[in-house]
């Protein structure tokens, strides 16, 4: 729930660095215009057209972070994506100064309307309700939208007895709508103890990086919990963790392969052998 | 300091009655009970066995110390993941022998710590909140002084939520969100005002059903004075939650959380 600082940025007119240092922290390739992009993970540059649509560095396979559309593109049969309530707008409800500029903005650069994606989609001809989320729009967080958007998905499911996927990334509540954020997880979860009391599939694909609220609510109640590699999970931030214990964090901290070793997910995926594996896992549970 | 950043400051009062305190003076034959089972028992997490006038309950709630030795025993009332495991430990039993539920909460948050993550912090709070909303018995969970984000929520999924007048309930503290929204924690007041956290701005938001008053002279020098206003409301609100049907009452706890969010669809 911390990790909204990345959100914000001192107005010291430096765009250009504000931005570079944004991408750094995001890793993300920086794309200057041009033909060449520069991978954060392992620092070379990379020929723009090498990166295909898995959005992988060449080099050193990190996974770059993707946008639903992207996501769809290389997990669903062509064509069969429909979206769920791409109306709904988010509100004020805390009348927190500036937040309808703060929506604006994110909206025109992520180019949709909130921070996460629904519908209804099939995976190699397995009929599945999907929900994914988008760290481009405000880290990912969950306000109401994210958390009424992926509860309707959730009841979708329910009632027409489809498997769920969730891909997911966040930074946790989104803080700008206060207390109503922050009850988007019981709303959620509770979705999901519905879907679940129904003898349903969920599937969560964590994605860097899932934390805070989200985490500690549908990330990690999955009946099968993927992962993509490196993808960094875990509840607290780790600024507020080294606050409090005045160390350093050990190398791979929260990291996907933390996680696995820790017993809290199933497998690591590769993205490029993410969807393979889901149609594999839908086929075993189908009847 | 404005009347927010009072309120929390009482809220966080190291005399303030903590869990034990509460349990002790609301009901009768309480025996503790440790351990989530799997790992450790969390001093941050206490509960176990009670009865209410003629009701068998189960009592579980976040537990703070008065001075520095009690604090470390129970880490603040900061949990581990073993807290939370154990608070839905008792719960299910609670289930099984048809016990309502009464939880207490007083939390800054859930402990931020390399263990605690180690050990799955952001898991067990997830857990809580599904299993909570589908508990087959009676939940009713009253904020007595701090409630900091996840770490309050994953004893909060309840039928009817409580609060006492000085308690509150919010997604960061104060000093978090002027820091991390603004990045100049020297705006708290500015923050805790906006924030609507206190037992009134949550009333009035339909996060909470009912506030207790709490004495002129302080909470710590007259319990009774808001422990027997908690006694009239579980007097009058636990026979009229038994008395539901199971499915009357998960439909009611359902949605309860189903309705909130605020959001323009067009």
């Amino acid at each position: 729930m911390n990790l909204f600082k990345k959100n914000y940025f001192s107005l010291d007119g430096n765009e250009d660095k504000r931005k570079s240092d944004r991408r750094k922290r995001r890793n993300e390739p920086s794309i200057p215009d041009g033909m060449w992009i520069k991978c954060n993970t392992c620092k070379s540059i990379i020929y723009k057209k090498e990166v295909t649509e898995y959005k992988l560095c060449p080099n050193c396979g990190a996974h770059f972070r993707m946008s639903p559309e992207e996501r769809i593109k290389i997990t669903c049969d062509e064509g069969s994506f429909i979206e769920f309530d791409s109306n709904i707008r988010p509100k004020n409800p805390m009348k927190y100064p500036g937040y309808d500029e703060v929506i604006e903005k994110a909206q025109e650069k992520s180019g949709i309307s909130e921070a996460v994606v629904t519908g209804h989609g099939n995976i190699d001809g397995y009929e599945v309700v999907l929900a994914i989320m988008d760290s481009h729009f405000m880290m990912g967080s969950m306000g109401s939208v994210v958390g009424e958007k992926v509860t309707r998905a959730v009841e979708y499911a329910t009632q027409y007895r489809l498997p769920l996927i969730i891909f997911t990334t966040s930074g946790g509540a989104r803080m700008q709508e206060g207390i109503i954020s922050l009850l988007q997880m019981a709303k959620v979860s509770s979705a999901l103890a519905r879907h679940d009391e129904a003898g349903l599939l969920y599937i969560t694909v964590l994605t860097d990086p899932t934390t805070g609220g989200v985490t500690a609510s549908f990330a990690m109640l999955g009946d099968i919990i993927l992962s993509e590699p490196k993808a960094l999970i875990g509840f607290a931030g780790q600024r507020v963790i080294q606050g409090t214990i005045h160390q350093k964090l050990p190398e791979g901290f929260q990291r996907a392969e933390f996680q696995l070793e820790h017993g809290f997910i199933d497998r690591i995926v590769p993205r490029e052998s993410l969807r393979d594996e889901l149609a594999v896992i839908l086929k075993l549970h189908s009847s | 300091m404005n009347e927010t950043m009072r309120k929390v400051a009482i809220a966080r009062k190291i005399e303030r009655p903590n869990t034990i305190e509460f349990i002790k003076a609301i009901f009768d034959d309480f025996l503790e009970f440790h351990g989530d089972r799997l790992y450790a028992d969390d001093g941050a997490v206490v509960g176990g066995i009670a009865r209410f006038e003629d009701i068998p309950v189960t009592v579980v709630g976040i537990q703070k110390g008065h001075d520095l030795d009690e604090n470390v025993k129970c880490n603040f009332g900061q949990p581990e993941p073993e807290g939370y495991r154990k608070a839905l430990r008792l719960m299910k039993q609670a289930e099984k022998f048809k016990r309502p539920v009464i939880t207490f909460i007083n939390t800054a948050g859930a402990y931020p710590g390399i263990e605690a993550e180690e050990r799955g912090q952001g898991e067990a709070i997830a857990r809580n909140l599904k299993e909570m909303s589908n508990l087959k018995t009676p939940i009713i969970s009253i904020f007595t002084g701090e409630g900091g984000s996840g770490g309050a929520l994953a004893l909060a999924v309840a039928d009817t939520v409580w609060m006492l007048e000085n308690g509150m309930f919010s997604v960061l503290s104060p000093e978090g969100f002027a820091s991390i929204l603004w990045r100049d924690p020297s705006r708290v007041e500015e923050a805790a005002a906006l924030m609507k956290m206190t037992a009134k701005d949550l009333m009035r938001d339909h996060v909470i059903d009912k506030i207790f008053s709490e004495p002129k002279e302080g909470i710590e020098n007259n319990l009774k004075f808001t422990t027997e206003q908690i006694k009239n409301a579980l007097r009058e609100t636990l026979p009229k939650l038994r008395s539901l049907s199971i499915d009357g009452l998960l439909g009611r706890r359902y949605n309860r959380f189903r309705q909130y969010g605020e959001f323009i669809e067009d």
